[in-house]
């Protein structure tokens, strides 16, 4: 029965997961954190990746030939005088 | 505003939500340094505002790499990446004339380089944000009934190539969401109003890629493969 109901705390704690990590706050003293060591790690978790996350993707360099192409393309569009409509940034 | 912030050349980049440590972007090319003087850079954009095409293959030069890795992040392939920079810098040549400097060059072509991105997602028919979806539980991200006791942590064991790999893995719109909050660094209102939807449900899906991560490189980590 206990470990239903913490069970049950873990789930409602983790639906509300989401909007509490979206609003930034200090989740450290939240009353369900501090007696649940499952979801201080899941938390921990959670934390690293979005961490780790910073480091990801290094620049890389296009191929030396997507120049080429584009001032094709370039070139192509200025000899044509329509321009596409539905390009508004 | 986080103009600063999407700037991968900026030495300034704001507190995240998650952790407070710097951001170390990558720099630019040494050989190539971006206009050390902002008198440079708007110099270099009046002469490609006038029609300067000289100045346009140096604005390239100066900022290929920055949208060309951005593509590369947001749809995880070669080929497309590539179609997609295309695509920037030929809005780029249609649309210069009406950029005024309200915001950073960089951040507004940033912003074209993602809109592009997005364009070219919903032609795939790609369904980026369903409300119910982001409200359902995710039977692949794991729940609190499968992260047991002996589950191991992710704690200072992450390595980079290895969530690289499952971000790639991550479907399309979680992957979306992540990279831009995660990596780039935008906030949920942005987010939610460029993928037009609420920011409930942009949270929900950042929620649930980063759950899909977990999964992945817990599943990945040594620990579990001698379970």
């Amino acid at each position: 029965m206990t470990q239903n109901a913490e069970i049950m705390a873990c789930e409602q704690f983790q639906a509300r997961l989401p909007e509490l990590l979206g609003s930034g706050k200090n989740l450290d003293t939240h009353p369900h954190l501090r007696h649940c060591p499952l979801c201080r790690a899941l938390l921990a978790d959670l934390e690293t990746i979005a961490e780790a996350a910073r480091q990801l993707f290094p620049v890389v360099e296009p191929p030396d030939d997507l120049w080429l192409q584009i001032e094709s393309a370039l070139q192509k569009e200025e000899a044509s005088p329509e321009r596409d409509p539905g390009s508004d940034a | 505003m986080v103009v600063s912030r999407l700037d991968p050349e900026s030495p300034e980049l704001p507190p995240r939500r998650l952790g407070e440590e710097a951001v170390q972007r990558p720099q630019a090319d040494p050989a190539k340094p971006l206009p050390a003087d902002p008198s440079d850079e708007a110099e270099l954009l009046q002469r490609v505002q006038s029609g300067d095409h000289q100045a346009f293959a140096e604005l390239y030069s100066l900022q290929k790499r920055r949208i060309y890795s951005l593509c590369m992040r947001m749809v995880g392939n070669v080929a497309e990446a590539e179609d997609l920079t295309q695509e920037t810098f030929l809005q780029l040549h249609r649309k210069i004339s009406t950029f005024r400097g309200d915001s950073a060059f960089s951040t507004w072509l940033h912003r074209l380089a993602i809109n592009a991105v997005l364009m070219q997602l919903r032609k795939k028919g790609l369904s980026l944000i369903s409300m119910d979806e982001a409200m359902e539980p995710d039977p692949d991200s794991g729940s609190s009934r499968s992260f047991g006791a002996h589950d191991p942590a992710l704690i200072g064991s992450i390595d980079r190539m290895a969530l690289e790999r499952a971000v790639s893995e991550l479907p399309a719109g979680y992957r979306l969401v992540f990279i831009l909050h995660d990596v780039e660094g935008y906030e949920h209102p942005e987010i939610a109003a460029m993928l037009d939807c609420s920011v409930g449900n942009c949270k929900s899906q950042l929620h649930k890629a980063r759950l899909r991560l977990r999964a992945a490189l817990r599943s990945d980590s040594p620990q579990e493969s001698r379970r």
